[in-house]
């Protein structure tokens, strides 16, 4: 099972960006995905230092992969698009239809968990792409990635190469995106002059009910869940659904850790008890879920 | 089509007014109230209003389409969810329902669907629906390139000098959302409402399903609304209730109590029409298929009066106060926003 680090969602500093992935080169990542997908007032790092950390991470032996902006509203965000189908070194992961009008073609794509692909006639729809790798919406079940994209019989490209399942297994989720800034908004700042509060978030604003339950985080203009999905007890379900490969979504602390158990336990076959509880202690926000994989509702946790 | 019902011919930057049919009693006050068009869906999860006792059997969208077409309206169908990997089917048979029943154009979201409409349908007019999250001229051109779009509906989330960049960029007709509930999300793109339910707009139709709501009478506390269990809002015995659409609902963050993302309020852009109609929108949709016949004929009769004027007195246009009353009277929370069209809503 390959492991993908996606992109880091937060609003980090430089020196911690810069940190994190020289941490990566030489861990179990197979695939390290690059760049900012939430907002575009984010300019820890430009395109320019992506692609030059993208390099490096290249020539450490990782795959990488350029991430496209999730939310397209500006000609600024499309002119960053048009950057990004301007190199030929890396494939980008696409967030809407923008992205796909603009790079097919142009450069390898990543079909992104933000395209509605639903069914295998979406998905055949988006091979014709020429993309080769389609990252699931987080709201499917493994059984409808199953009937989608069935090992048995894969959706192929054109060229008849085969759509490889990646699903989301650690992380909190990506749920909703908007114009507004709740970071922003929830310190009374307007977004254009926002003084970047979200740098103090390195795991998103957590957003509670009214009697204390974690159910959201705020992370700028993306909602995100409260719980962090984990399927690392869910090897099997993952290997007969078809997926091949596994995202892991960066926190900010203890995310080492978690790449090693997911390589332990997906390839080695190490169990996977007692890890949750260790990431616990390493600062791993919490609590876990597992719910969408079992088409229950994304905030559960289920021991079956 | 048969004559327009207007009684001067409307000026050609007079955009076509849309409006929201959950039943037949509905279409048929749209219709009479001066509606364009009117849009309904199906009694299952092809369309975003997939709620209990709402929507059309197939009869009854063959009645309603006449009955829109004998008086120079048309009618669109919304097949605006994503197919279900486990049976499609239902999403393809509505798109030949759409052709046999004699919908003027089908609102597609699904890039499935739409290859079907493509390969099966070639003829028939297809409307991007807000669902499929369209937000850039680029994104509206992959749509029309490679299944032949000819409207695009516009997500509830750029100002209005974004529309304006869409509309100078594009081919496509372009239509906005004018008043009723909103979504503070980019639609198509908001899975809250399955996190917490399983359900949500893109995989049910639904958002926050009432199926899900639990109201629990805390007593001097007051009134508590849950959503699959979690505590949405929580009202004083004296504090008007709303629906618990989880994101208007009042959270903590960092120990405040607050709409932490949005106030239960309702979108109305009536002040801004004549600039909506001057960058070259050529359609305002309302929203509201779940809301009764009397919203839908109040609502559409504001609208029309509030066009046909925009359109005839170019510079003189105002906000006439009964309009505002009547649109207040049926805004959630009797509130209003210019949403994203307005910088400062930012």
């Amino acid at each position: 099972m390959a492991l993908t680090v996606g992109p880091v969602l937060y609003h980090w500093p430089r020196a911690t960006l810069l940190h994190f992935y020289a941490d990566l080169a030489d861990s179990a990542a197979d695939t390290i995905v690059l760049g900012e997908a939430v907002c575009a007032r984010r300019r820890e790092l430009r395109l320019d230092d992506w692609l030059a950390l993208a390099r490096e991470l290249q020539a450490a032996g990782k795959e990488v992969v350029l991430v496209a902006q999730t939310l397209i509203e500006t000609e600024a965000d499309l002119r960053l698009l048009e950057r990004q189908g301007e190199q030929q070194a890396f494939a980008v992961e696409a967030g809407d239809a923008s992205a796909l009008h603009l790079l097919a073609g142009r450069v390898p794509l990543v079909l992104g968990s933000h395209l509605n692909i639903y069914s295998r006639e979406a998905l055949v729809e988006h091979a014709d792409l020429g993309a080769t790798r389609w990252v699931a919406p987080v709201e499917l079940a493994l059984g409808a990635l199953a009937l989608i994209n069935p090992p048995a019989d894969p959706v192929r490209t054109p060229q008849g190469e085969a759509i490889t399942t990646e699903a989301w297994a650690f992380g909190r989720l990506p749920l909703a995106f908007s114009a507004r800034c709740f970071t922003a908004r929830h310190h009374r700042v307007g977004k254009d002059d926002c003084g970047y509060p979200c740098l103090s978030d390195p795991d998103g604003l957590l957003l509670a009910s009214t009697e204390g339950q974690p159910f959201l985080t705020l992370n700028g203009t993306q909602t995100q869940s409260a719980t962090v999905q984990n399927l690392l007890g869910d090897a099997q379900a993952l290997h007969d659904a078809g997926v091949a490969r596994l995202r892991l979504s960066p926190c900010s602390r203890g995310f080492t850790q978690v790449l090693r158990d997911f390589d332990a336990v997906m390839n080695a076959g190490q169990p996977a008890a007692g890890c949750a509880d260790a990431w616990n202690e390493l600062g791993v926000p919490g609590p876990f879920s597992n719910g969408y994989a079992r088409r229950l509702p994304g905030m559960v946790w289920s021991n079956a | 089509m048969t004559t327009r019902r207007r009684a001067s011919a409307p000026e050609a930057s007079a955009p076509e007014l849309i409006c929201p049919a959950g039943s037949l009693r509905a279409l048929v006050a749209a219709v009479d109230a001066g509606a364009d068009a009117v849009y309904l869906g199906l009694k299952d999860a092809t369309n975003a209003r997939n709620f209990a006792g709402l929507n059309f059997d197939d009869t009854q969208v063959r009645e309603g389409v006449a009955y829109a077409h004998a008086r120079g309206a048309k009618a669109l169908m919304a097949l605006n969810t994503f197919a279900d990997a486990r049976d499609p089917g239902p999403w393809r048979r509505t798109v030949d329902k759409a052709v046999t029943l004699g919908a003027d154009a089908l609102i597609v979201a699904d890039s499935a669907v739409m290859a079907y409409c493509r390969d099966h349908h070639p003829a028939l007019r297809l409307h991007l629906s807000v669902q499929a999250s369209a937000t850039s001229h680029a994104a509206i051109e992959f749509y029309r390139r490679r299944y032949g779009i000819q409207r695009a509906v516009l997500p509830r989330v750029l100002t209005l000098q974004q529309v304006g960049q869409v509309i100078q960029h594009t081919d496509v007709d372009i239509e906005v959302f004018g008043f009723g509930s909103l979504c503070v999300m980019v639609e198509g793109r908001c899975a809250l409402s399955s996190y917490a339910t399983g359900q949500s707009p893109n995989n049910a139709g639904v958002c926050s399903p009432p199926s899900a709501v639990r109201w629990q009478d805390d007593g001097p506390a007051g009134m508590q609304a849950r959503l699959s269990g979690v505590l949405i809002d929580r009202y004083a015995p004296n504090e008007p209730r709303g629906y618990p659409t989880l994101c208007k609902g009042r959270f903590s963050v960092n120990g405040e109590r607050d709409y932490a993302l949005e106030e239960p309020t309702s979108l109305n852009i009536l002040a801004i029409l004549p600039e909506l109609m001057a960058l070259g929108v050529k359609a305002i949709k309302i929203e509201g298929r779940q809301r009764s016949a009397a919203y839908v004929e109040q609502v559409t009769r504001v609208w029309r009066a509030a066009i046909d004027q925009a359109a005839a007195t170019t510079g003189r246009y105002s906000v006439q106060p009964e309009w505002a009353a009547t649109l207040a009277s049926h805004a959630e929370g009797q509130q209003h926003t210019l949403g994203a069209y307005n910088r400062p809503w930012r």
